[in-house]
This record gives structure tokens, sequence and C-alpha cells, in this order.
């Protein structure tokens, strides 16, 4: 129980990675909630990551998780960009609508 | 006494990883069930700041500032924005969330228990540490920033190319999506005004009580 060991590690990213999902069901209607949820399950996988690259004494998990990062980034970015054009055109954020935007 | 010493940073480094783990996962809850988005977007804030810590507490430091500069600094700021800036109902999105409730509860606890059931049998390959790709060097002599900056500009160079286009790719697209042209505004176009002739302007004698 005393020693942290990369059971701990990966007991956790998988409790915040069950959250995250369990977030998207939640919000079904709130886009920008279910991108938090999506940034909490990338985060999940980083540490899940960084667990194993220091438990093996590999470096690579590491660079991996930096690339992780990278592309949350970019896809926090990009989907909020789409948001704020979504919520421009319609005046709502609902998710339901979404299929009705047909040409 | 080495061994009262082993023990008691021991005991340390567990006290920290449950205080950190314990607040992540609470305000990871609160992130997926606050009511209002920006007290979500703060929780979020405060989940990535004690996931910096534990990454801090298995020596990947690098990735823990970088995990408080990005996320914290930059992306939360950005939903942070955006949940302000966007007139939105929030209680309106909430309809259906008790519906919404019970199914996500039970997709969430039937992955979790997968996930530890995956753990729980999970065994390390016979020659696993025999294949580590870029052995960490001893943190006494190199620190963890400069080991990761000679593994990556060394052998994945080009995949840091990438990732750099990638950033900027994002960059262009969500300045491209969200620019509005608005045509009601008049702005001065200098070169327009550069471009003029000069014999666009005439100068005329006008008689008296006469126009033109």
């Amino acid at each position: 129980m005393l020693e942290i060991g990369l059971s701990h590690y990966l007991s956790l990213a998988a409790i915040l990675f069950a959250l995250g999902i369990f977030g998207v069901f939640l919000n079904r209607k709130n886009v920008i909630i279910i991108l938090m949820s999506i940034e909490l399950m990338l985060l999940a996988v980083n540490i899940n990551l960084v667990a194993f690259s220091t438990n093996l004494n590999d470096l690579l998990g590491q660079i991996f998780a930096m690339f992780v990062l990278t592309v949350a980034a970019a896809e926090a970015a990009v989907g909020l960009a789409i948001l704020v054009v979504y919520f421009r055109n319609r005046g709502s954020i609902a998710v339901d609508d979404i299929n009705l935007m047909n040409g | 006494m080495p061994a009262i010493a082993g023990d008691s940073d021991a005991m340390i480094a567990a006290l920290s990883f449950y205080m950190f783990a314990g607040v992540a996962v609470a305000s990871g809850v609160m992130v997926v069930s606050a009511r209002n988005p920006v007290h979500s977007v703060l929780f979020l804030i405060l989940t990535f700041f004690n996931a910096a810590g534990l990454f801090i507490l298995m020596g990947a430091e690098f990735l823990a500032m970088i995990l408080v500069v990005v996320y914290v600094g930059a992306v939360a700021v950005l939903f942070m924005f955006v949940v302000m800036m966007l007139d939105i109902n929030f209680s309106e999105l909430r309809q259906g969330f008790r519906r919404h409730m019970l199914i996500g509860a039970t997709i969430g606890v039937v992955l979790l228990i997968e996930l530890l059931l995956v753990m729980g049998g999970w065994t390390m390959a016979p020659g696993a540490l025999g294949m580590v790709a870029a052995p960490t060097p001893a943190m006494v002599q190199v620190s963890n920033t400069e080991a990761l900056g000679g593994v990556i500009y060394t052998h994945y160079i080009y995949l840091f190319q990438s990732a750099g286009m990638i950033l900027l790719v994002a960059m262009i697209g969500a300045i491209v999506l969200t620019h509005r042209s608005r045509p009601t505004v008049r702005r001065q176009n200098i070169a327009n005004q550069i471009h003029r002739s000069a014999n666009s302007v005439e100068m005329r004698k006008v008689e008296t009580g006469k126009g033109i």
C-alpha cells in the first residue's frame, strides 16, 4: 500500500479515462464539456505513457507523451474554432441540432 | 539510520501520490458534473495541476512544466474564453441529464472494470527490459529536460518538425475558421491610395456665382 508502483498510476489513469467517457455521455448536449472530457481522457493516456516510461527507464514514453500533448492542443484549438463558427451560424451549441445542418 | 530515512521517504511519496491522485479524481468528477461550465474549466485546471504534481513525483519534470504551460496557460484559457464569449443558455443544455447519467455511468463502470481487469492480468514480457529504446540516464548526471532534448533532437527531429507543422496548421485553421470580414466597415486601403494616377486630381478655375 505504501510502496507506490506502476499499478497505482495505471489505476489512476483508468479512473480518469472512465471519468472522461462518463463525461461525454453525461453532457450529451454541451459540446464544450465534451471537449473538456476528451482532454481529460488524453491526460489519462499521458499518465499511462509517463508511468511506463519511468518504470521501464525508457525516455521514449515521455517523448510520445509530448507529441500527444501537441496534438491535444491543436485539437482543442480547431475544435473550439469550429464551435465558435457553429454558434455564430445557429445561435446554439446543442449537439442534437448538428445533424440538421445539411447543405 | 538509512532504513528509517528510506521509510519516511517512501511514506512522503505515498502521501503525495494519494493527495495528488485524490484531488485529480475529485476535480475530474467536478469537471463532468459541474452546473456552470466556468467551474468545469476551473476544475479542469485543478486536474492538470495535480497531474503535473504526479509527473514530478514520477520524475518527468519537463512534461510537468509543459503540462502547466501548455494546458493551464493556453488550452484552459482558450476554453475559458469560449465559455465566457458565447452567450449560451446552459440550463437548456442540461435537459435529460439524469437520463444520460444512467447510460453514462453504466458504460463508464463497465470500461473501468475492463481496464482494471486488464491491469490485474498484465505481466511484463520477458525481454521487455532489454528492448529499451532510449535508456534514461542517471538523474544526478543529466537532468530530465537535457536527456529528453538529446533524444528528440538526435533521433526524432523529423517527428519534432512535424509536430510544429501540426501546430502551424491548427493555428492557421483556427484563424481562417473564425475570421470574419465585415463589408460594412470601411477601412483605409493604403495600396489603392498610392496607386491613384497623378491626373486623377484636376485643378479648375471656378467662376464666381457659377458651378461646374
